[in-house]
Order: structure tokens, then C-alpha cells, then sequence
């Protein structure tokens, strides 16, 4: 996987709820599927008024939606 | 319920966001954490990320307690969602996992509906207790 800029979200490469031992390859990194698990991510965070950040896997056992959408400031 | 919300804006411009518009379309700004996908890195492998655009384009995933994604609807950027729909398939996915598999729910099932109970009586009987069009 290339260097990530610094505060960037960044996929750790494992799913979540399960450890990763090695750091995949690019190719190797978990993607999406329906009846699959959730590939883990780790991001910063806008929430009520703090900047903080957040590990998909931190919510493992709960229920979690998780919605992209385009941009801030469009119109849908 | 976890949500999260994720764009390739940076959190500063969801700050922003929020202050300035969402806070006044909604009773006291979003609730929930709104995350960074600069680089698109997480859309890529949620198979939502458009090179060309440079953006994630609308994807809601459902996960369950698991870790296992239940559902996925993907949407062009032109066409909003609708959060009924959403809430209606985690209720819907909430009840068949703590039935652990004996009941299912049919097509146009809402909350307080009676499921399918799976199982040899049920086959072609179906029409018998559940009308999808009623």
C-alpha cells in the first residue's frame, strides 16, 4: 500500500471484528460484499463541534450505517 | 445504531457544513460523526468511489453486530435517499437475526407485520398469509 498523507481515512486492510496480522497488499485488501464483513477503516471525523477520529471496528457488535454521499455544500 | 457519514471533504469544510446549512435543515445539526475520505481511500473499497469525479458517489451500507454488511444500496449522485426505506430494512434485518433464521421477512414487510415462518408447510403456501399488495 503507497504512504498516505497524513490525515487521510485510510482502510487498515482487515474486516472488522478480526485482527489483522500482516499488512495486506494493495490486492489483498478486503472489499465489499453483501453477506460479507465490513472492510475496517480508520478516518478523521467531524462531530458536534470536535474533530475526532474514528475506527469502524471501535463499533463492532453494534448495528452501523455507514452512508457515503458526494459532497458538502451540493444539493441532493 | 452507529451512523456514519462519509465524503471526501476534509472535516474542516464539514464543520462548515454543519454550522452553516445543515444545522438550520435539521433540529440541532447532524447527530452523528461526519468522516473524512480525502483521498477516497474508504470508497474504494467500498466500491464507491468515482476516479473520474474524484468523489464517493451515494452508498449506504447496513452492518450488523457481526461485522457482516447485510445490505447495500448505490446510488448516481443526482438522486437523494430515502431514510424510511433504510430504517425499514434495519428493523427488518433487526427481527430475522433475532428470530436467528426461522422467520423471514417478505416482500413490503414493515415493522408490527407478520413474517414467514420457514419451513416444509410453508412452501407454496406462501400466498395463503402474506398478500404483498394489501
Amino acid at each position: 500500500m503507497p504512504e498516505q498523507a497524513p490525515g487521510c481515512g485510510k482502510p487498515t486492510g482487515a474486516v472488522i471484528g478480526e485482527k489483522v496480522v500482516q499488512k495486506p497488499k494493495e490486492d489483498e485488501m478486503a472489499t465489499v460484499r453483501v453477506g460479507g464483513k465490513a472492510p475496517d477503516f480508520e478516518a478523521p471525523a467531524y462531530h458536534k463541534g470536535k474533530f475526532i477520529n474514528v475506527k469502524l471496528s471501535d463499533s463492532f457488535g453494534k448495528w452501523i450505517l455507514l452512508c457515503f454521499y458526494p459532497g458538502d455544500f451540493t444539493f441532493v | 445504531m452507529e451512523v456514519f457519514a462519509v465524503s471526501v471533504d476534509s472535516k474542516f469544510v464539514h464543520k462548515i457544513w454543519d454550522e452553516e446549512e445543515l444545522s438550520k435543515m435539521t433540529k440541532s445539526g447532524i447527530p452523528f460523526p461526519m468522516i473524512s475520505d480525502g483521498a477516497g481511500n474508504i470508497g474504494k473499497v467500498y466500491g464507491v468511489y468515482d476516479e473520474a469525479a474524484g468523489v464517493n458517489i451515494r452508498g449506504r451500507f447496513i452492518i450488523d453486530p457481526d461485522g457482516i454488511v447485510q445490505a447495500m444500496e448505490v446510488l448516481t449522485p443526482p438522486v437523494g435517499r430515502k431514510i424510511t426505506e433504510t430504517i425499514r430494512q434495519v428493523h427488518a434485518f433487526q427481527h430475522v437475526r433475532a428470530a436467528n433464521g426461522a422467520e423471514a421477512c417478505p416482500a413490503g414487510w414493515e415493522p408490527g407485520q407478520p413474517t414467514l415462518k420457514i419451513g416444509p408447510d410453508l412452501v407454496g403456501k406462501v400466498w395463503k398469509v402474506w398478500k404483498p399488495t394489501e
